[in-house]
């Protein structure tokens, strides 16, 4: 057997002859012996984005940590980014590509902002909504994983459609998107989904449910991921979307932590059963 | 213009003997035909305002803006030939945009005004073109305070050296004005248009140095701006025209930085006190010949 894992599947050099490089990408100074490659994993990562509708707006939160690999790189890292008074995106999955989308979006707001003054409240039939915004990061996600070069996140687009309704939808790194009253994108999706949804069960709860009811649920989904995610940390960034605009809060910290089910867990670490 | 007629004016880029583009010249009489536009630097802001002439009574009232926007901070108002004037706003948002994705920050006010005095001048030089038919006024407002690039998460070592001066403090208003030649010049109140002299005597008499001490503020820039437009106005009165202002301030300011239209009320309030001092004006005058 080839030890080499990246002959396994190829024709054997020893019976059809070494491979014929010659129709790869030319590369500057020559054929490549490879093909060209892109993103094939994320380097500097955020974790769990979580998101709730209520009956007038969205709750969303997400951490401010960004970590490289295990390691707890970047720890004021701001996850949330408000496009306009009337949508956030929250960003799970590679920070540098996080990056690049968030001055995708800066130069689309500047663009947006040529014809009118999309700041007067009176102004809100041109404003772009959070559904327009999530169509547009929709496609930008499919078109770059068409591209075989997908922007590795998972996002969360939040706030209010063009009928300024409560609006949550999700898109991800293979383009697929989804919406629901509530959604957790990483680790959140089977950490937090399941307490966000026994609040809200379905559309109609979210309809009924009152905002600080939904900024208590996610704060307290925000806790539990920090006692279950390993790649999560205390502090935190908040943002409600209604009708009087984002408010936003970038420094929140978690409170009443109680670790007394630590020393119920078994199996890990150096206790033998 | 002694030299007219003797052929030196018909292709752009040439010199007649006395040393001068007499294309360039005639672009300037373009300008001097558009409808007044003026741009004032106030200590906290900077106002652009401009007399829109209404060219028909087909069209609708408040729509068809002239200030554009070039960038969230940066505004261009011209006057002269309008298609001329579009081209030069498109390419300034392209300058402003692409001075972004170079260096991740909002271009100074000072560079889009180099950039686009350089662009202009180009049009002086070839025969194959022919001058710009405008004389636009950019301003705009560099942060004071410290931006992040754009895109930029977190904040940064809390220690050491990052590079900065302490208690420097850049940025502010800035105003310039680019003409068909390509020239260009940083302003405390700049006027073109029709209505160019009037409007800058009445600039002449503001207080808009800030070495000077009281300079005035934005609000007040507001007021003068209306009231200078429709100064501007008498010597044409038989025409309709519509005051259009935008405005931008210091981050901690009213427009947060933005380059947007003055509120319709704050607006509205300035043209009722335009319209007061002129009849002041007339009454004085009535008042005077009776003495």
């Amino acid at each position: 057997m080839n030890h080499n894992p990246q002959a396994w599947g190829r024709p054997r050099d020893d019976v059809y002859g070494a491979y014929n490089s010659q129709y790869l990408p030319q590369h500057h100074g020559g054929p490549s012996a490879h093909p060209t490659t892109h993103t094939q994993s994320p380097i500097v990562t955020g974790t769990s984005v979580i998101a709730i509708k209520y009956s007038t707006g969205v709750v969303i939160a997400a951490d401010n940590l960004a970590s490289y690999g295990s390691l707890a790189r970047f720890t004021d890292v701001k996850r949330l980014k408000p496009f306009n008074r009337k949508a956030v995106v929250g960003f799970g999955g590679d920070v540098s590509d996080m990056q690049y989308l968030d001055r995708l979006l800066s130069s689309l707001d500047v663009q947006e902002n040529y014809s009118h003054n999309n700041d007067d409240p009176e102004d809100t039939k041109a404003l772009m909504s959070a559904k327009n915004l999530h169509t547009y990061l929709a496609k930008v996600m499919y078109k770059r994983r068409s591209d075989f070069n997908p922007l590795w996140n998972s996002l969360l687009i939040c706030g209010l459609d063009e009928k300024n309704k409560p609006f949550l939808a999700t898109a991800d790194l293979l383009g697929t998107t989804y919406s629901a009253p509530t959604l957790a994108t990483g680790f959140g999706a089977h950490l937090a989904q399941p307490l966000l949804r026994k609040a809200v069960p379905d559309e109609e709860a979210s309809q009924k449910l009152d905002k600080e009811t939904a900024v208590e649920v996610v704060r307290e989904c925000m806790k539990v991921l920090f006692y279950r995610d390993a790649r999560s940390m205390n502090e935190y960034s908040i943002a409600v979307v209604d009708e009087k605009g984002v408010e936003l809060k970038e420094k929140e910290k978690l409170e009443n932590q109680s670790w007394a089910f630590a020393d119920q867990i078994r199996g890990y670490g150096t206790q033998t059963v | 213009m002694t030299s007219i007629g003797t052929g030196y004016d018909l292709s752009n880029s040439v010199f007649s003997p006395d040393g001068r583009n007499f294309q360039v010249e005639y672009a300037v009489k373009a300008v001097e035909n558009g409808g007044t536009a003026i741009g004032i630097r106030c200590k906290d802001g900077v106002v652009l305002a401009l007399e829109k002439l209404v060219s028909s009574k087909l069209l609708k009232k408040d729509a068809n803006k002239r200030i554009a926007t070039v960038d969230r901070h940066v505004g261009v108002v011209h006057s002269g030939l309008l298609p001329d004037g579009r081209h030069f706003v498109s390419r300034s948002r392209d300058e402003a945009s692409s001075w972004r994705s170079t260096y991740k920050a909002p271009i100074p006010v000072s560079s889009l005004a180099n950039r686009m005095g350089a662009y202009v001048q180009a049009y002086t030089l070839y025969s194959s073109v022919r001058p710009f038919g405008i004389t636009a006024i950019v301003g705009g407002y560099d942060a004071e305070t410290e931006v992040d690039v754009d895109g930029a998460v977190g904040s940064g070592p809390k220690s050491g050296s990052g590079g900065k001066s302490k208690g420097v403090k850049e940025g502010g208003p800035y105003l310039y004005m680019i003409e068909p030649s390509g020239l260009y010049w940083g302003y405390y109140g700049a006027a073109t248009g029709k209505g160019r002299q009037s409007a800058k005597s009445e600039l002449e008499k503001l207080k808009l140095d800030p070495k000077d001490g009281d300079c005035i503020s934005l609000e007040e820039g507001v007021k003068e701006a209306a009231r200078i437009i429709y100064v501007a106005h008498e010597d044409s009165k038989d025409k309709d025209f519509e005051l259009e202002m935008t405005w931008i301030s210091a981050v901690s300011g009213p427009t947060k930085g933005r380059h947007e239209e003055v509120p319709k009320e704050l607006r509205e309030e300035a043209e009722r006190l335009a319209k007061k001092s002129l009849e002041g004006e007339d009454e004085d005058e009535e008042g005077k010949m009776e003495e």
